[in-house]
C-alpha cells in the first residue's frame, strides 16, 4: 500500500542525508548541540572561555557574584514574558508594571519621606509623608506592601488579558497602551521622583545574602575590609523557586499542554475543547505577576520605589534574552530552561560589554545583533528539525 | 496537428517521497485534454509545474518548439500559459477590469490609464457575453461569474494554453453550462485546454483525449470516444468500484442518540432538523455553500445559533454553552480542514491524540500529567487506527501522510469517548487505501453504539458507506433518503432551486 511505501521512504531520505565518515560525525554532532535544550548553555559557557584570556576580570568573584545578581530579577520577568511567546503573543507592558508597581510599594511601605522630593506628589498628604507611607509601621508592612504591589500586577495582566481574550484584540496593541498609560500613572504618582527609606527587611529581599564568600582579608591601605560575595541571596531563592514553578507548571501540567495548543494552533485548540479564553487572560496574568515579582527584586535591591524602573531598554533585555534561549516569537515553542540560559547568556554578554568600556552605544548595538543572531539560529534550527523528521 | 507542450519524463518529489513519477505526453494544439485521478495522485503537482508554481525534480519541458522553464507563475504567464485554480486567484475588492489588467496596467502620463482597461474589458466581457459592468468589484459576483472573469484575464493575456483545475465545484449548472460555452468558444479560437475535474461526465463531454493519473503514474491516454465512464473509474482507482467501501458491521438502533430540531440562523440556516440513531450514519450532502459546514459549526458550538434546540442522548445542549461543554455532552467534530483546525502540524502525535482528553491522565489541584500514560495512550492508538508512525512522542504529525493525518484527527476524538461524531470531508486529500482504513473506522464508531454525522461533497461516498442520507440546499434540508440510494435523486434534492 502507498503509505507503507512511504514509510521507508522516509528511512531512505534519512539515510542518504546522514553522512559518512569524519565530517559525517561532525555534522551530526553539529545538529545534535543545535538541536539540544542546553545549546544556549554551552554557548555561554564557550563564550565565557573565550573571552576569559582577554578580559581576566571576567572570572573575578566580584564580578561572578554581579552576574548572577543581574541574573535573577532579569529571569523572573522573562519567565513571564516566556509564557506570552509560546501563546504567539507578546507583553509589552511588563515594564510599565514593574515601573508601577514599584513606586506603589514604595509609597506604600516607605519609613520616612521628605517635603523637598515629594511634596508635588499627588500622593503625599493622602497615602505618604513625612512619617512615611500608609503602610509604615503597621506589622507585617512589608507584606501587605508586597500583597498591594501583586495585585497590581494582577489587575494589569486581567486587563491585557481581557481584552486580549475576549475583546479578540491584538496583544501588540493592547500591551503597548498598557506601556504607555501605565508607566506615564507611575511617573504621575511621583512625579517622577523616587521613594526611598524602603524598610529593612524589604531591602533585604534584593541584596540579602544567605551564603556568602570568605576570600580572606583584603589589602587595602588604612583600611581592614575582608572581601566578602555574595553566592546564595534572597534574589536567588525567589527567582529559582519562581522558574520551577513555572517550569512544572508549563512541562507538567494540562494548564501547560494547553498553553502550547493555543500557540501552536489556536482555532484546533479551540475546537479540541482547550479553555483557549480562559488559557490566554491566565498566561497574561502570569506574565503580569512575574514582573512583579521582578519589580519586588529590583525595588529592594535599589532600595528605592522607582516609576521609571522598567523603562530604557528594559523590555530590550527581557524580549531578547527570551528570544536568545529559543522560545519562538511565533508562538507554541518555549521552555523554561531554554529562557533561563537566554538570561545567563545575555546578562554575560552585557557584563562583558561592560567589562570591555564600550560607550552604551556600541553595547545597545552588540546586544541588536546577538539577538538577530538569535532569531536567525532560530530559523536555522526549525529547518534542521523538519530535514529530519519529515 | 502539431505539439504545442511537450512533457519529457517530468518528476516531482517532496522529502523523498514521489509525488509524480516520470511522466511523458504530449499535448496537441488545439486539443482539449481531460486530466483525472483520484485525489493525491499528482494531477495538481503536474499541473502546478507546467504553471510554474512548483519547479520539478527531473525531466523537462517544451511549449511552442521552445525550452520550457518556468520559474514562478507570471514566467509561465508571460510565455501563455493560463492557470485557472480550483481556488480563484482574485481579488475581491477589486473591480473585474482592475482584476483582468493586474499583471501590469496600461499607463498613461505615467498614471494608470482607466478608460483603457474600461475599454478592453468591456471588450473581453462582450467576447464572453458576460453582462457585467467592468466597475463591478468582484467581491460581489456570484461564483460562477468570478470564474468567467478569470477565463477573461487568460483571454486578455492571450494566453494559448489554459489549463482549469476543477472549475466546476462551486458552479449551479447553469453557471457550469456557461463556462462549457466558454470553453468552447476558447476551443474555436484554436486555444489548448487542459481539463482537471473529478466529474467525469464533464471531462468526457470536453474532451479529446483523457488522461488518466494514478499515484503519479500517467497509466492511461486515451481517444474519449473510446473510454467509457466506468472505465476511468477503474483505472483512476486500479480496482473495481465495489472493493472501494468496506461492509458495514455496525446496524442502526431504535434509540435516537442525537437530534437537532428548528435550527435557523439569519441568512444561514433555515429550520434544520436532524435525527441521528445507535450506529447509524447519517449522511448530509450539499454543494458548497449549502450550509452544511455552517450547521457542524453550529452543532458543535463553534457559531451562534438563532433559534433551534439540540438534543444529545436525550439531554439538551445549551445553545450558549462552549465547545468544550459540548464535547463532555458527547460531540466530536473532525471538521474539514484538517491543517487548520484539526492538527497542530508541527507538535507530536501524543500530543495531538491526548489534546481533548488530557483531563484523564491528570491528579492533583495541579493537574500534574502522567505523561506515561498519555504516550502508553498514543502509542495504542497509533497501533489500534494502523497509524504509520515511528515514534508517537517525537514524530510530528506534519511528516505523516494526509490518511494517517486524518486517523490522528479521528483517534484524538475516540479518546474523548464521543455519542455523536461529526465528520466533515473526511477522506479529503487522502489517498484510495487510506479511504478504505478511514471508512472502516468510521463504521467501527458506529457499530460501538455511537451516531455519525457524515458530511460530504462526494455522492459515492455517502451512498457506500450512509444508512440514510440528507440533502441540504441554500440552508435547508430538502430531502432526506434512504438505501437504496440514487445519485440522480439525490443531486436533484441538493439542487432544488434550479429545478424548480
Amino acid at each position: 500500500m502507498k503509505s507503507v511505501s512511504i514509510d521507508s521512504d522516509i528511512v531512505r531520505a534519512e539515510e542518504s542525508s546522514g553522512r559518512r565518515g569524519l565530517r559525517g560525525s561532525l555534522a551530526r554532532l553539529a545538529s545534535r548541540l543545535l538541536l539540544s535544550d542546553y545549546f544556549v548553555f554551552y554557548l555561554t559557557v564557550a563564550y565565557f572561555i573565550l573571552l576569559l584570556p582577554f578580559l581576566p576580570t571576567l572570572s573575578n568573584p566580584a564580578n561572578l557574584s554581579n552576574i548572577l545578581s543581574n541574573t535573577w530579577p532579569l529571569l523572573v520577568v522573562a519567565i513571564g514574558q516566556t509564557f506570552v511567546l509560546t501563546i504567539a503573543g507578546i507583553d509589552l507592558s511588563q515594564g510599565s508594571v514593574v515601573g508601577l508597581s514599584s513606586t506603589v510599594g514604595g509609597i506604600l511601605i516607605a519609613t520616612a519621606a521628605t517635603d523637598t522630593v515629594l511634596g508635588n506628589a499627588p500622593v503625599w498628604g493622602l497615602l505618604i509623608g513625612e512619617g512615611g507611607g500608609a503602610l509604615a509601621g503597621l506589622p507585617g508592612s512589608i507584606y501587605l506592601g508586597i500583597a498591594a504591589m501583586l495585585m497590581i500586577g494582577i489587575l494589569i495582566g486581567s486587563i491585557n488579558g481581557a481584552a486580549i481574550a475576549y475583546l479578540k484584540m491584538p496583544p501588540f496593541m493592547v500591551t503597548l497602551v498598557s506601556m504607555i498609560v501605565f508607566s506615564a500613572l507611575a511617573i504621575y504618582l511621583t512625579q517622577s521622583e523616587n521613594v526611598s527609606n524602603l524598610p529593612d527587611g524589604f531591602v533585604a529581599l534584593g541584596k540579602g545574602d544567605i551564603v556568602s564568600v570568605y576570600l580572606g582579608a583584603k589589602e587595602t591601605a588604612n583600611i581592614p575590609r575582608r572581601q566578602i560575595y555574595s553566592l546564595v541571596t534572597y534574589p536567588m531563592v525567589i527567582a529559582i523557586v519562581t522558574a520551577l514553578a513555572a517550569h512544572v507548571l508549563l512541562s507538567f501540567t494540562v494548564f501547560g499542554r494547553y498553553v502550547y495548543a493555543v500557540g501552536r494552533n489556536r482555532d484546533a485548540a479551540e475546537i479540541s475543547g482547550v479553555p483557549v479564553k480562559r488559557v490566554i487572560m491566565l498566561v497574561f496574568v502570569i506574565s503580569a505577576v512575574c514582573a512583579t515579582i521582578g519589580s519586588i527584586l529590583y525595588s529592594a535591591r535599589l532600595e528605592a520605589g522607582r516609576p521609571t524602573l522598567g523603562e530604557g531598554n528594559f523590555l530590550l533585555d527581557v524580549i531578547g534574552a527570551t528570544v536568545i534561549g529559543g522560545t519562538s516569537l511565533f508562538g507554541g515553542k518555549g521552555k523554561i530552561i531554554w529562557t533561563f540560559f537566554g538570561v545567563l547568556f545575555f546578562v554575560l554578554l552585557s557584563n562583558s560589554l561592560n567589562l570591555m568600556n564600550l560607550s552604551s552605544f556600541h553595547i545597545d548595538m552588540v546586544k541588536g545583533a546577538v539577538i538577530l543572531a538569535a532569531a536567525l539560529l532560530d530559523v536555522a534550527r526549525t529547518r534542521l528539525m523538519q530535514g529530519r523528521l519529515a | 496537428m502539431s505539439a504545442i507542450l511537450e512533457i519529457d519524463r517530468i518528476e516531482k518529489s517532496f522529502f523523498g517521497i514521489h509525488a509524480l513519477k516520470p511522466v511523458t505526453f504530449n499535448v496537441e494544439r488545439g486539443a482539449v485534454i481531460g486530466l483525472i485521478g483520484e485525489n493525491g495522485a499528482g494531477k495538481s503537482t503536474l499541473m502546478n509545474i507546467i504553471g510554474g508554481v512548483v519547479s520539478p525534480s527531473g525531466g523537462s519541458m517544451r511549449f511552442k518548439g521552445e525550452p520550457y522553464s518556468p520559474r514562478s507563475a507570471a514566467d509561465a504567464a508571460r510565455a501563455g500559459i493560463a492557470f485557472i485554480h480550483q481556488e480563484l486567484n482574485l481579488f475581491g475588492n477589486l473591480s473585474v477590469g482592475e482584476n483582468i489588467f493586474v499583471d501590469g496596467y496600461p499607463k498613461r502620463y505615467g498614471l494608470i490609464d482607466r478608460a483603457a482597461i474600461t475599454r478592453r474589458t468591456r471588450e473581453i466581457l462582450g467576447i464572453l457575453s458576460l453582462d457585467i459592468s467592468p466597475g463591478t468589484p468582484v467581491g460581489t459576483l456570484s461564483p460562477g461569474e468570478r470564474q468567467l472573469v478569470e477565463i477573461a484575464k487568460a483571454l486578455h493575456l492571450d494566453a494559448e494554453l489554459v489549463i482549469f483545475d476543477e472549475p466546476t465545484t462551486s458552479l449551479t449548472p447553469r453557471e457550469t453550462a456557461r463556462l462549457f460555452e466558454a470553453i468552447d468558444l476558447l476551443r474555436s479560437q484554436g486555444k489548448t485546454i487542459i481539463y482537471i475535474s473529478h466529474i467525469l461526465a464533464d471531462v468526457a463531454r470536453l474532451s479529446d483525449t483523457i488522461l488518466v493519473l494514478r499515484d503519479g503514474t500517467l497509466v492511461a491516454t486515451r481517444q474519449a470516444d473510446r473510454i467509457s465512464i466506468p472505465d476511468m473509474i477503474s483505472l483512476m482507482i486500479g480496482r473495481n468500484l465495489e472493493a472501494l467501501f468496506p461492509s458495514r458491521l455496525s446496524v442502526p438502533g431504535e434509540e435516537i442518540v442525537f437530534r437537532i430540531r428548528g435550527i435557523s440562523k439569519a441568512g444561514i440556516l433555515e429550520n434544520v432538523s436532524l435525527e441521528v440513531r445507535r450506529g447509524e450514519i447519517l449522511g448530509l450532502f450539499g454543494l458548497m455553500g449549502s450550509g452544511r459546514t455552517e450547521l457542524a459549526r453550529m452543532i458543535f458550538g463553534l457559531d451562534r445559533v438563532s433559534r433551534g434546540e439540540i438534543e444529545v442522548d436525550g439531554q439538551p445542549i445549551d445553545l450558549s454553552s462552549s465547545v468544550r461543554s459540548r464535547i463532555r455532552s458527547g460531540l466530536a467534530f473532525v471538521t474539514e480542514n484538517r491543517r487548520s483546525e484539526g492538527l497542530f502540524m508541527e507538535a507530536p502525535i501524543a500530543d495531538n491524540v491526548s489534546i481533548v482528553s488530557l483531563g484523564r491522565y491528570a491528579s492533583g489541584p495541579l493537574k500534574l500529567l502522567d505523561e506515561e500514560r498519555v504516550s502508553e495512550v498514543a502509542s495504542r492508538i497509533c497501533q489500534d487506527l494502523r497509524i504509520k508512525a515511528a515514534d508517537a512522542d517525537r514524530q510530528p504529525v506534519k511528516s505523516l501522510s494526509g490518511g494517517n493525518q486524518q486517523k490522528v484527527v479521528i483517534g484524538k476524538w475516540l479518546l474523548s469517548s464521543p455519542k455523536l461524531l461529526i465528520l466533515d470531508e473526511p477522506t479529503r486529500g487522502v489517498d484510495v487505501g487510506a479511504k478504505y482504513e478511514i471508512y472502516s473506522l468510521v463504521d467501527r464508531v458506529a457499530a460501538e453504539g455511537n451516531g455519525i454525522l457524515f458530511i460530504s461533497s462526494e455522492i459515492e461516498e455517502l451512498m457506500g458507506m450512509c444508512d440514510r442520507i440528507a440533502v441540504m440546499s441554500q440552508g435547508e434540508i430538502t430531502a432526506t433518503f434512504a438505501k437504496p440510494f440514487t445519485d440522480e435523486a439525490i443531486l436533484k434534492a441538493a439542487f432544488r432551486e434550479q429545478a424548480a
